[in-house]
């Protein structure tokens, strides 16, 4: 039997941009969100509803929003590109679901922080932009690494919306999850077992990964684990 | 020269301050939660006020009638917190280098001033978690004095340290105050530290000054109930007067003469706990015979908690006095005076 390893690296493709995407953009949401007054509650629940929403529910949002008739649709059409069964149809999908674990953790940790370190900090003249880089996420480092590890391993394991939004093609949009799908319809029970084995063993790895993590921050406290820098 | 005068709504009381400090040191003595780091907060632009007026050397700070709010940035308060706030992933050094503005020379010539100035000598590789209360307090001190704060705030800086640190601390950041003369506010609830520390002292209740004065007049004379309790009186009473020099102590059941003439609206009467005197009889001024109720002993000292004998009066007095004087007691009957010039009246 020839295998068609396609769907593994479509999937650390989609996983790993994703996973970059939903960094970048959590941290920022989160430390957006910490410092607004008004409406929190309502944003907050905004930005963590696709982690509790079914994914067919985000598929179809998804559809809704980008699909050929709607409004964003129509331009991208005008501008000669249709995002629906594309690649980037399923970092797209990758994104939503993985977003809202670096959003949570990501502010679970900002709010952990002493705040007194950050007024310290803009009384001692230091710009927002450097307290944030350089004070506020190295010292919430263990969260928001967290936060990306399970970021990766749920876009890895992706499969509702992307399926919805980005199809099922092979060695183009076809990801582990949608080939184990196609496989178990097909009745090709040796590659469904195959690719159940590989995202089992990545899940494993990524979960094992963010126990030592964890616990290396328990074990070391903050200053202990830098080494002797300076 | 700082001026302050704002006022904000907070959660069980309203903040309404009016002080001006010069170049000096001045306290601002009050109990927990009565506002006083949230009016440091105002000044360093950490808070918001919600209206009034903030200026320091001739910078406006904060004008809510002209909409000027100068960022905490701009203002550059140096604002000791209780905790020290030191940046948790950077050494003594990098925490003072992060803030020193300059060439990288010019960095490294402030951050050895100062590590030298505050004796932080071999701890310059150190991280926040691995100092002690002290020298993470020195730190923030290098800090500030790196960032070239003209303003210092001061927030309870001993509050987290065992006593005997606390001294050698005392000491240090006396010297500090006299050798830089900035104008300086030292917030505490602490009436040794503040008396020793600041020639000029504001009492703050419930997010008001009350008093503002020199450290002398403020324990002589402390002018309202809050200040009374702050600077350490232990006993008072509402009282009621009767003429121009004698009173009647509500609570303690007692008639008592004062030195002073007595202000008509007279609310309340204080007498410290260290002003007691031993008579013979109850034939001197002010004088009653005591009922012991509790001697509590301190190590260099009694503490008797006594009533007017037989008058069915229900709130202690209490009364400090040496083990020596309490010694020679044991035994008699015991009579007390308080003397009327040492008698704190208060109309509010």
């Amino acid at each position: 039997m020839i295998m068609d390893y396609s769907p593994l690296i479509v999937s650390l493709r989609t996983a790993s941009l994703a996973t970059v995407i939903a960094f970048i953009t959590g941290i920022y949401a989160a430390y957006i969100v910490i410092n607004i007054k008004k409406c929190k509650g309502l944003i907050d629940a905004i930005l963590t509803l696709p982690l509790v929403l079914p994914p067919t529910v985000l598929g179809f949002i998804l559809l809704f929003v980008f699909g050929k008739n709607s409004f964003v649709g129509q331009i991208l059409m005008h501008l000669g590109y249709s995002l629906v069964f594309t690649w980037e149809a399923t970092v797209l999908a990758a994104v939503v679901v993985a977003f809202p674990l670096v959003y949570r953790t990501t502010r679970g940790a900002f709010e952990q922080m002493d705040k007194n370190i950050i007024y310290a900090a803009r009384t001692l003249g230091i710009s927002e932009w450097k307290i944030f880089w350089r004070i506020i996420v190295p010292n919430t480092r263990h969260g928001i690494i967290a936060g990306i590890i399970l970021a990766f391993a749920r876009a890895l394991g992706e499969f509702g919306a992307t399926i919805m939004v980005a199809g099922n093609i092979p060695g183009m949009t076809q990801t582990m999850s949608t080939a184990i799908y196609s496989a178990v319809q097909a009745g090709d029970d040796a590659a469904a077992v195959f690719w159940v084995l590989v995202i089992m063993s990545f899940s494993f790895v990524v979960i094992m990964l963010m126990n030592f993590w964890l616990q290396r921050n328990d074990n070391n406290k903050m200053g202990l684990s830098l080494g002797n820098g300076g | 020269m700082l001026k302050v005068k704002i006022e904000k709504q907070l959660n069980d009381f309203y903040l309404d301050v009016d002080f001006t400090v010069a170049d000096e040191t001045m306290a601002i003595l009050g109990a927990s939660g009565c506002g006083k780091s949230m009016t440091l907060k105002c000044i360093a632009g950490i808070e918001t006020p919600d209206r009034g007026y903030i200026e320091f050397n001739g910078r406006v700070f904060f004008d809510s009638k002209k909409n000027i709010n100068l960022s905490p940035q701009q203002r550059r308060a140096g604002y000791l917190f209780q905790n020290y706030a030191l940046f948790p992933n950077m050494t003594v050094e990098q925490n003072i280098a992060f803030v020193a503005k300059g060439s990288n020379e010019e960095k490294k010539a402030i951050v050895e001033q100062n590590i030298n100035r505050f004796h932080l000598q071999g701890l310059e590789k150190s991280y926040p978690t691995n100092l002690s209360g002290g020298q993470q307090q020195r730190a923030a001190l290098a800090r500030i004095l790196a960032a070239q704060a003209e303003l210092l705030m001061l927030d309870e800086p001993f509050s987290a340290l065992d006593s005997y640190l606390k001294w050698e601390l005392e000491l240090d950041l006396a010297g500090l105050l006299e050798k830089y003369n900035k104008t300086t506010l030292f917030v505490s609830h602490n009436r040794d530290e503040v008396y020793r520390l600041c020639k000029r002292v504001a009492v703050m209740n419930k997010g008001v000054i009350e008093v503002v004065n020199d450290r002398y007049t403020i324990f002589d004379n402390p002018q309202t109930a809050a200040a009374t309790v702050l600077t350490g009186c232990k006993n008072m009473s509402a009282a009621r007067k009767i003429d121009d020099f004698h009173l009647y102590a509500i609570d303690w059941q007692l008639e008592l003469t004062s030195l002073s003439i007595i202000p008509d609206d007279l609310q309340y009467v204080g007498v410290r706990a260290h002003f007691f005197l031993i008579e013979r009889d109850d034939s001197a001024v002010n004088s009653f015979r005591a009922h012991v109720d509790k001697v509590i002993e301190n190590p260099f000292s009694f503490i008797v908690m006594i009533r007017p004998y037989n008058t069915g009066c229900q709130r202690m007095l209490r009364w400090e006095l040496s083990k020596n004087k309490w010694q020679q007691l044991q035994n008699k009957d015991i009579y007390v005076s308080m003397p009327p010039e040492k008698i704190i009246l208060l109309t509010k």
